[in-house]
């Protein structure tokens, strides 16, 4: 992939070229074919090894559903928790006010480097060419988003950010953007390719001066802010540097630890299929007087960007959305074009929800309707979000706003005027069958209009007259 | 970072202004009552959540979560996540196990302990040999030893914690990691961790850091394919041993 990282919704190719080109890219079609016996595989035998799996949902919605009543409530009291333990809590409306407070943050720390743990929220925000541009550096840490940062793409997957790169494309990487690599190297396999990230990695985590992650959880009850992560670089992020800087939005909250570890019961399985990621880390503010060691400082960005314009419409639901990925790791067209041809920071189908309500429907009206409805992704969503039902009503919004394909809305509109007339209905329909039946009695190879059916089979053969009038015939014979 | 992009001059950005703070937490606050359709919650409404929130309710537990053979289900756990288990007779053990266990491994007889006088009064003169150092994760450790603090055997899960005796980083910065887990500090579930540490550490529940450790470091971020030891730890080993 060339694509260059650019503000989502801004590429100048449509969604339908975008996808085209990505199922002709035979290095993505190999990297997304393994989606099937990755994430999906792991994650079926993991919850079949749990009995109580449907138990642990339900309890994990019905604690979101019960935070997303009374979020106020539960902000406040994660804000009064976070000041108690003497860390700072800004409340950011939208991108551009959770951009400069991190970047006041920043600088107050003096700061050159930043590192960073995955956050998909800064991805939302355009953090890092926003740092680049006020000179302070930040390195990416996560395997997934260090391997985008230096190929300069944005994230494919939202918890394998370079699921669309096969070692091939990792190896090219490294040789060129590694100036100390040697060349001799063998780089052939996945367990080299990782040492050598960590290797280059390592100094970076003891050189930079504020750390920042991301949250999978907040937990008003104590002030916590909680990441899961594999690889533990989340960990060397936070604990290492002088400030630690939490980037969350403001849906992440849930009111105590007990309701915590029934989220995470659901979240590894969901993402990974692992019952617990390896490294699961609760922080609340800056280390204590006399701790051996940990950051002097702790901020919580809590960015809005559109959530609380969700609340109380009928998209409230994806607002338990954990960000696992189960979604996209069981859709077929997710499976076929892969993440970057959605352009948006947050693709497959609860991209296709989040993305117009984030970044706005005027753009993105094609990804509400990349979706063959199949069903598959509200099937295995651990928190029970209607995703099909939601792009459905994103659809809705297209069409009213007279946003959707031309050809769309004259096809549409043709057969609203005929369906409420009945008697024009049956007279096209008997003009319909009969060319058709002239067309080929044998099954019809090409048609005008539906190049893009008969392209691969043919229309069965025409039966010359219509169902009702069979079906009239039927009733009289 | 070779290709790193070219960093501008930095463009003069105002500092957010000493009222947008308040302003803008009146913003989110306000944007998330107006779209629930009801001003702040009435005081008595407010107090039965805290109050709720103060029980520490819990949901379902898995059977796994309820084990009766706690070392046992824990060992399992872990090993399924690759974590080494050892079982030891007691504490005085640890020292010729840990010297034995880095000569298998081809490592250096050398490790560096979370400040914790409980491992620092372990018999170490039994393995003169040992060089032994108390210490954070600073750069070039190879390998740490900390104390957990409890171990959920549902999931093989470590829990360490932060403090004046315990070192966050090296949970994280050694490529092979020792922790010791006496049986005793074995919960069935997560739940079971958080009454005993809230227990354990009253007013000052909860530490700066709680570390929940299942399994040693890895990534699936290269083809979908698990690998060892991507930032942390490529090594995990447990030392379980009877007592508190």
């Amino acid at each position: 992939m060339s694509v260059q990282q650019q503000p989502s919704g801004q590429s100048s190719r449509s969604f339908a070229s975008r996808a085209a080109d990505a199922m002709v890219d035979a290095n993505l079609q190999t990297a997304l074919n393994r989606l099937s016996t990755g994430f999906a595989t792991r994650r079926a035998t993991a919850i079949a090894a749990v009995p109580e799996f449907e138990a642990l949902k339900a309890d994990a919605q019905a604690i979101k559903n019960h935070v997303l009543d009374n979020l106020d409530h539960y902000l406040e009291r994660f804000e009064a928790e976070v000041i108690a333990r003497g860390g700072s809590v800004h409340w950011c409306p939208d991108a551009e006010s959770a951009r400069q407070t991190v970047l006041a943050i920043c600088q107050a720390a003096g700061a050159r480097t930043v590192t960073k743990g995955k956050s998909m929220v800064a991805e939302e925000i355009a953090l890092n060419p926003f740092l680049e541009a006020n000179g302070i550096e930040p390195v990416e840490t996560d395997l997934g988003e260090y391997l985008i940062q230096i190929a300069k793409e944005p994230p494919s997957h939202i918890i394998g950010p370079a699921l669309h790169m096969t070692r091939d494309t990792v190896e090219g990487l490294f040789r060129s953007h590694h100036p100390s690599l040697d060349p001799a190297r063998d780089l052939t396999q996945p367990e080299t390719l990782v040492a050598e990230a960590r290797q280059m990695l390592r100094p970076r985590y003891f050189a930079a001066d504020v750390g920042i992650t991301g949250a999978n959880f907040l937990v008003a009850e104590t002030g916590s802010t909680v990441i899961v992560t594999n690889e533990g670089n989340g960990d060397l992020t936070q604990s290492l540097p002088r400030v630690h800087v939490v980037l969350s939005s403001i849906e992440k909250i849930v009111p105590g630890h007990e309701d915590a570890a029934t989220l995470l019961r659901v979240l590894a399985r969901s993402a990974t299929g692992q019952d617990m990621s390896v490294y699961t880390t609760f922080s609340c503010g800056p280390r204590r007087p006399g701790d051996a060691d940990g950051p002097d400082a702790f901020h919580v960005v809590l960015v809005d960007n559109g959530r609380s314009a969700m609340l109380g419409t009928e998209f409230q639901e994806m607002l338990r959305c954990i960000k696992c990925g189960a979604c996209m790791n069981h859709c077929p067209v997710y499976g076929a074009i892969g993440g970057h041809a959605y352009d948006a920071v947050y693709m497959g189908p609860m991209g296709a929800v989040l993305t117009p309500q984030i970044e706005g429907l005027f753009g993105h009206t094609d990804l509400p309707a990349a979706s063959t409805f199949c069903g598959r992704c509200a099937e295995v969503c651990p928190m029970g979000i209607p995703l099909p039902d939601l792009m459905r009503r994103w659809r809705e919004k297209s069409f009213a706003a007279g946003w959707s394909p031309t050809a769309e809305r004259w096809g549409l509109g043709l057969w609203s005027a005929l369906a409420r007339r009945p008697w024009a209905y049956r007279l096209v329909a008997r003009v319909a069958a009969a060319v058709l039946k002239r067309l080929g009695s044998k099954g019809i190879a090409r048609l005008p209009l539906t190049a893009g059916w008969t392209a691969g089979r043919d229309m069965p053969a025409p039966a010359g007259r219509t169902f009702s009038d069979l079906w009239a015939e039927q009733r009289r014979g | 970072m070779a290709d790193k992009s070219p960093i501008s001059t930095p463009a003069p950005t105002p500092a957010p202004t000493p009222s947008s703070g308040p302003a803008n937490r009146a913003r989110v606050l306000g944007a998330v009552r107006a779209a629930l359709g009801r001003g702040p919650l009435p005081t008595g409404r407010a107090q039965g959540l805290d109050a709720t929130l103060a029980r520490h309710q819990r949901h379902t537990i898995p059977a796994r979560g309820r084990a009766d053979d706690l070392v046992a289900a824990f060992a399992s756990a872990a090993s399924g996540v690759a974590a080494e288990v050892l079982h030891l007779a007691s504490l005085d053990e640890v020292p010729a196990a840990l010297a034995d266990h880095l000569a298998s491994l081809n490592l250096p007889p050398a490790l560096r302990l979370a400040p914790d006088p409980a491992l620092a009064a372990l018999p170490w003169h039994t393995r003169p040999l040992l060089a032994v150092e108390v210490g954070t994760g600073v750069p070039g450790v190879q390998v740490g030893l900390a104390l957990a603090e409890a171990g959920v055997a549902e999931t093989g899960t470590l829990v360490l914690t932060s403090g004046a005796e315990r070192s966050t980083t090296l949970n994280f910065v050694p490529d092979v990691q020792y922790v010791i887990l006496p049986h005793g500090r074995l919960d069935g579930a997560l739940e079971d961790a958080w009454a005993r540490l809230r227990n354990a550490h009253g007013a000052a529940w909860p530490p700066r850091t709680v570390n929940l450790v299942t399994g040693p470091s890895r990534t699936g971020d290269i083809e979908q394919t698990m690998i060892m030891g991507a930032h942390g730890p490529r090594r995990l080993v447990i030392l379980m041993v009877p007592g508190a």
